[in-house]
């Protein structure tokens, strides 16, 4: 290790860590990624002060690196979540998270009258706004804004 | 458009709607035409509307197609408990077309990606109704000579009118203005207003009837329903503010028409119907060419 300071969250060897996930929001992280699924090793750490988001979580992972559109999925929930990519002890590559313009399965609808609270449909959303993340749901064509965003 | 489902106006580019409208004119002329012998068209309505079904029938029938269906869900395998992804499932194979009104938002969505076979969206609750659009849009050209650059005045419940949202996004194509008159409970919604800004186009907002509807091409009426209202006190004093009456329409342009997506209840007075300005009833009757002219469309015939 490089860093003299005292981490949290123990340094992993091989794999992602995914710094700057609101507390609030770690375990919606978790789930959309599946990591309550996998079977590598998983640290976190949650309700971390951070400046820049009050309190912050951090997620490492070992042996994981995920793919740009999986982890792009976390954009809805960790807008400004960092990923740092471990290669033997050290950072060999650092990633910022993009919201994509099409949102499949991640949301629900907030509309109660959609059809998609009713059946077995994969929701799919476009993005209408980003910096207030802002859902139109493809289906009943009403908007889902942050406030009332829901993860499945 | 062969082999297009049609759930929302948005679903077809402003070249596509205008063909629509010119096939319409077509069927206007010369409504009895066998172009859907040996088709079979399932009119599947899972909440009931008389008005829409019996266009869509009619339009059907003088087009010589056959139809299945049904009117209502008691009588059909839903009140069984049937998902409306087998039901059209089964459907799908029994007929060419489905038209399809159903009390759920984004069901005629879903359905259109389920089903092999074009699907009409005959109304998905409160989200979109494209087919009354497109008979809106063939009245103004037809009253009007053309759709560019209008004044369309809309009346009464502008919040929950899907046909008024469908009708403000559809006419923004051809640079309309608008003048939005409603009691403050029933406004038109921020997201439409915000869609105009972002167009540029003008509109207006008014609480009551003025002499500002001097200025109107169109006057697009609605009803205020009494369900709409959390106080029944509110709805009996907005109810009668947004009456149209013969008298208000003196100083209307000579061309000016009235249309009124129907039924009505007391937001027109029967004392309009006999002004050459009153429309909703030649309206109505357009539904049925536009209907034909959408169905062999979709079907790609013609």
């Amino acid at each position: 290790m490089k860093e003299a300071k005292q981490m949290s969250v123990s340094a992993i060897q091989n794999g992602t860590v995914i710094d700057h996930v609101p507390a609030s929001n770690l375990f919606k992280v978790i789930q959309i990624l599946g990591l309550d699924r996998i079977e590598n090793q998983i640290t976190f750490g949650t309700n971390l002060e951070s400046k820049k988001l009050g309190l912050k979580a951090i997620i490492k992972i070992s042996g994981v690196f995920f793919e740009d559109k999986d982890i792009n999925r976390i954009a809805l929930v960790a807008p400004d979540a960092k990923l740092n990519i471990i290669k033997d002890y050290e950072v060999v590559e650092k990633k910022v998270v993009e919201v994509p313009e099409i949102i499949v399965g991640i949301a629900k609808c907030m509309n109660p009258k959609c059809i998609t609270n009713f059946e077995t449909v994969t929701t799919r959303f476009s993005i209408v706004s980003k910096k207030n993340i802002s859902l139109k749901c493809h289906y009943c064509e009403k908007i889902t804004n942050q406030e009332n965003l829901e993860i499945i | 458009m062969k082999n297009r489902s049609l759930v929302s106006i948005d679903d077809f580019s402003t070249e596509e709607i205008l063909r629509i409208l010119d096939l319409t004119e077509e069927f206007e002329k010369q409504p009895i035409r066998k172009l859907l012998e040996g088709k079979v068209i399932a009119t599947l309505f899972f909440e009931p509307s008389t008005r829409t079904r019996l266009s869509f029938e009619s339009a059907i029938n003088r087009l010589g197609g056959k139809i299945i269906g049904f009117s209502d869900s008691s009588s059909s395998s839903v009140s069984k408990g049937e998902t409306l992804n087998d039901t059209i499932r089964m459907v799908n194979s029994y007929c060419d077309l489905i038209v399809m009104r159903h009390p759920i938002e984004g069901s005629a969505r879903f359905a259109s990606e389920i089903a092999t076979v074009p699907v009409i969206n005959a109304g998905d609750g409160a989200n979109q109704h494209p087919t009354q659009t497109l008979l809106d849009l063939y009245s103004i050209r037809k009253t009007q000579g053309r759709l560019d650059n209008l004044n369309i005045f809309m009346v009464g419940d502008l919040k929950y009118g899907r046909t008024v949202h469908s009708l403000v996004m559809a006419m923004s194509r051809w640079n309309a203005t608008f003048n939005f008159i409603s009691p403050d409970e029933l406004k038109m919604p921020d997201e439409f207003k915000m869609y105009l800004d972002n167009s540029g186009l003008k509109y207006y907002e008014h609480n009551d009837f003025t002499e500002i509807i001097s200025k109107a091409d169109i006057i697009y009426m609605t009803r205020v329903q009494k369900e709409r209202f959390s106080d029944p006190i509110e709805y009996e004093k907005v109810k009668n503010v947004y009456v149209l009456r013969n008298s208000m329409l003196k100083n209307t342009k000579p061309g000016m028409r009235i249309l009124h997506p129907l039924p009505r209840v007391n937001e027109i007075h029967p004392d309009v119907d006999n002004n050459p300005k009153a429309y909703y009833f030649e309206q109505a009757l357009n539904g049925v060419f536009t209907r034909q002219a959408i169905l062999c469309s979709l079907l790609g015939i013609n």
